[in-house]
């Protein structure tokens, strides 16, 4: 598939009508979701044929964009159920298949190691101090691979996102 | 793969699977995938699983010699990628704790006395 083909997919995607402030909820861009990707799978084969989690999945993004881009199986993670819900509806426009796992992925249990690569947009940490930190020592827990995840270069700044 | 991880637990995997509503997908079969996954699972749950959702073909016990053989790999495509829990739920093997599954999505948030 090429890059515009994918990009062009994936801004068609719903996303958060009510976006939760508490959650850091925001859409991850289809120009970087698509590019993060498609590096992932042409520099680095990290996507087809392969098991792929997408914490922090919200509407489902990157993880699509992994299904995509053929990867074996996708696993998307989140908190919230609306979100979910989104993410599922946006898996059946594409006429895709990926699981949906709701859960705090502080207190998942997870076991075995069976997902190759982990990609994410996970919560920067200007609500709740430290969420990416979470959620990238799960990542690197689970992921027998690779992790690939967006982070703000100062987090200690309380700047507002939106 | 899910596990139970509420406070004190020591033992939360495999999660007992309650099954009321069980959809058989259609997935492309694909053998590289199902050899390279056969030594990271955990055999007897699969099999146990499976039995919950109704599919009892697998073999109780699974040695590495077998995923040469197609009817062995299509059994196991069949329960780890085409069975779909849609309604039901996931129990702690230790405690007893339900985690619904509404519309395939499992839901495994605790609650604060469970943290």
């Amino acid at each position: 598939m090429k890059l515009k083909q994918l990009e062009s997919l994936l801004g068609g995607l719903q996303q958060f009508p009510n976006p939760k402030m508490e959650l850091e909820q925001y859409p991850t861009g289809p120009h970087i979701a698509s590019r993060m990707l498609y590096t992932a799978e042409n520099s680095f084969g990290d996507v087809s044929g392969k098991v792929v989690a997408d914490f922090g999945c919200g509407c489902g993004t990157l993880g699509l964009a992994a299904a995509l881009l053929d990867a074996e199986h996708v696993i998307g993670l989140d908190i919230d159920s609306q979100s979910l819900e989104i993410a599922s509806l946006n898996a059946e426009d594409l006429e895709l298949d990926i699981d949906l796992v709701q859960c705090d992925i502080r207190n998942l249990g997870w076991r075995g190691q069976t997902v190759n690569t982990v990609v994410m947009n996970p919560p920067f940490g200007t609500r709740k101090k430290g969420a990416d930190m979470d959620f990238l020592f799960v990542a690197l827990k689970i992921a027998s691979q690779a992790v690939y995840s967006l982070h703000k270069t100062t987090t200690r700044d309380v700047s507002h996102l939106f | 793969m899910l596990s139970c991880n509420i406070k004190g637990v020591t033992n939360g995997f495999p999660l007992r699977i309650e099954a009321e509503k069980v959809v058989e997908k259609q997935v492309d079969f694909n053998a590289d995938f199902l050899k390279n996954m056969f030594p990271k699972i955990e055999w007897k749950a699969l099999v146990a699983a499976a039995k919950s959702m109704g599919y009892t073909d697998l073999p109780d016990q699974a040695e590495s010699s077998m995923i040469d053989s197609e009817e062995f790999l299509k059994k196991f495509h069949h329960a780890l990628l085409q069975l779909h829990l849609e309604e039901g739920a996931l129990i702690c093997p230790e405690t007893g704790r339900r985690f619904p599954v509404n519309k395939g999505i499992p839901n495994m948030l605790l609650h604060e006395d469970e943290v």
